[in-house]
């Protein structure tokens, strides 16, 4: 019996959204879709966080802000990229600053397409990355690393810093 | 002898599970209130469980044990109420397991978590007032400050000692960490100081805390219920009915304030201790 399902708690970062998605992601927990019926909280502490959902795009200013934020979350933990920017950059996509979607700096679970993403597809793929979560957690009580893969951002760093370089030079 | 073991065993069962009820049929309420479904009743017991399951991160090695002393002691507390120890004793290994809390806070080195712990050691300086005048009434009423001698009196101490439990009441609502004066925990508020005092705890320890919760919150509606015993039974159905009935005005309190400031906090239960607490003592000397 696996009690992840029955109480995942979330943590919400807007990364670089228009705040159309974060919107809906509040309309969830307001008392027309009411997330706590099935024991989702929203906690904005990563320590106490099962799920994280990013709406917006990641850039050069907030990718270490979202990979410290899932760092510092225990596992098991599911990532979901609420709304087409977070997905991958949507209309921000061709931004100077714009990385992409989430999944250019930590692995995604679950996608919510949709500009802005409704409330019943955020519940919908909250809901399926608790069946993630689960398999996760089996995972993890059979003593089997989650392999994560290293974030792209992390083989990037040499050549970054080597640009940084230059600019000082 | 045997009634005294029974009664702390009881309790270190029956005090998670009444505890956790009363939490889950809080949110429920809470939620009700908001115009919401709510969650289950049993959920406080799923999210309990569900961070067992989960990794355990600590910033230090000392934080866990403080976080267990706590525990322990909340526990200890309990046991002494219930077993009928001496008020003054109760209290004082309460206020011990508060400062293992608020150390295990200071600990881990985080802004958030110090600002709570800096914030509880306010909420303790704001109740201990009240706390230790609760168990002088219950003193001057009784004769002694033993519950078990308190359990034996015939009269019913509510009507006598009426401002102190009012005053009691007041203090409940920091104890039960609700709205008004939920400042180290930041329950509602949680975007400003993150998760305050249990910023850094997670997994297990964070279960811990949530169970120690429940033992000391069945512990302080067992002080709630001490104002209403008078050797009969219908003495203790009135007791429960008023336990339930503090709980809910705590909830109803929850979800019709704001948060206020600190300096409300003090200031507030400090005038709440001295002219209820205290004019309540003075009568007690007239009455009695
Ligand atoms: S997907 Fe649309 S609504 Fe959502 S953050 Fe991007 S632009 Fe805004």
């Amino acid at each position: 019996m696996s009690y992840i399902t029955k109480s995942p708690w979330v943590i919400h970062y807007d990364g670089s959204s228009c705040n159309g998605c974060d919107i809906e992601v509040l309309a969830c927990l307001m008392p027309m879709y009411d997330v706590e019926r099935f024991g989702i909280i929203n906690t904005g502490n990563p320590k106490h966080a099962d799920v994280f959902l990013v709406t917006g795009s990641v850039n050069e200013q907030n990718k270490n802000v979202v990979k410290q934020i899932y760092e510092q979350m225990p596992e098991p933990k599911v990532v979901v990229a609420i709304g087409i920017c977070a997905c991958n950059g949507g209309i921000f996509k061709e931004c100077y600053n714009i990385l992409g979607g989430v999944d250019t700096v930590i692995p995604v679970d679950a996608y919510v397409p949709g500009c802005a993403a409704r409330p019943e597809a955020i519940i919908d793929a909250v809901v399926t990355g608790l069946g993630i979560l689960e398999q996760k957690r089996q995972a993890l009580a059979n003593g089997e690393l989650l392999k994560e893969p290293e974030p792209e951002a992390a083989v990037a760093a040499p050549e970054e810093a080597a640009e940084e370089g230059k600019e000082e030079a | 002898m045997v009634k005294v073991i029974i009664a702390v065993i009881a309790y270190i069962i029956l005090a998670p599970i009444v505890g956790g009820f009363l939490a889950g049929l809080d949110r429920k309420i809470t939620a009700r209130m908001q115009g919401r479904v709510g969650p289950p009743v049993l959920q406080p017991f799923y999210d309990v469980l569900k961070l067992l399951e989960k990794e355990s991160i600590t910033v230090n090695r000392v934080q866990d044990f403080y976080v267990m002393c706590f525990f322990i002691f909340v526990i200890v507390t309990g046991c002494f109420f219930f077993a009928g120890e001496n008020l003054l004793l109760v209290m004082f290994t309460l206020t011990l397991a508060s400062v293992f809390l608020i150390v295990a806070a200071f600990s881990s080195n985080s802004p958030y978590a110090e600002v709570g712990a800096e914030r509880e050691l306010l909420q303790m300086l704001a109740y201990e007032p009240m706390v230790l005048i609760t168990c002088v009434g219950f003193y001057m009423f009784t004769g002694s400050f033993e519950v078990g001698q308190i359990m034996l009196s015939t009269k019913m101490p509510f009507p006598y000692l009426i401002g102190i439990f009012l005053g009691f009441i007041f203090i409940l609502t920091i104890k039960f960490r609700k709205s008004p004066f939920d400042l180290s925990m930041s329950h509602h508020a949680h975007q400003e100081l993150v998760a305050g005092l249990k910023t850094e705890f997670s997994g297990k320890t964070l279960a811990m805390l949530e169970a120690a919760h429940w033992y000391e919150n069945v512990f302080l509606l067992g002080m709630v219920f001490l104002f209403f015993v008078n050797g009969t039974w219908w003495g203790y159905v009135i007791g429960i009915v008023d336990v339930l009935l503090t709980y809910f005005l705590e909830i109803l309190i929850d979800n019709s304030f704001a948060r206020m400031k600190w300096q409300v906090a003090i200031n507030s239960s400090w005038i709440v201790a001295v002219v209820l607490g205290t004019v309540n003592l003075f009568m007690l000397m007239f009455v009695r």
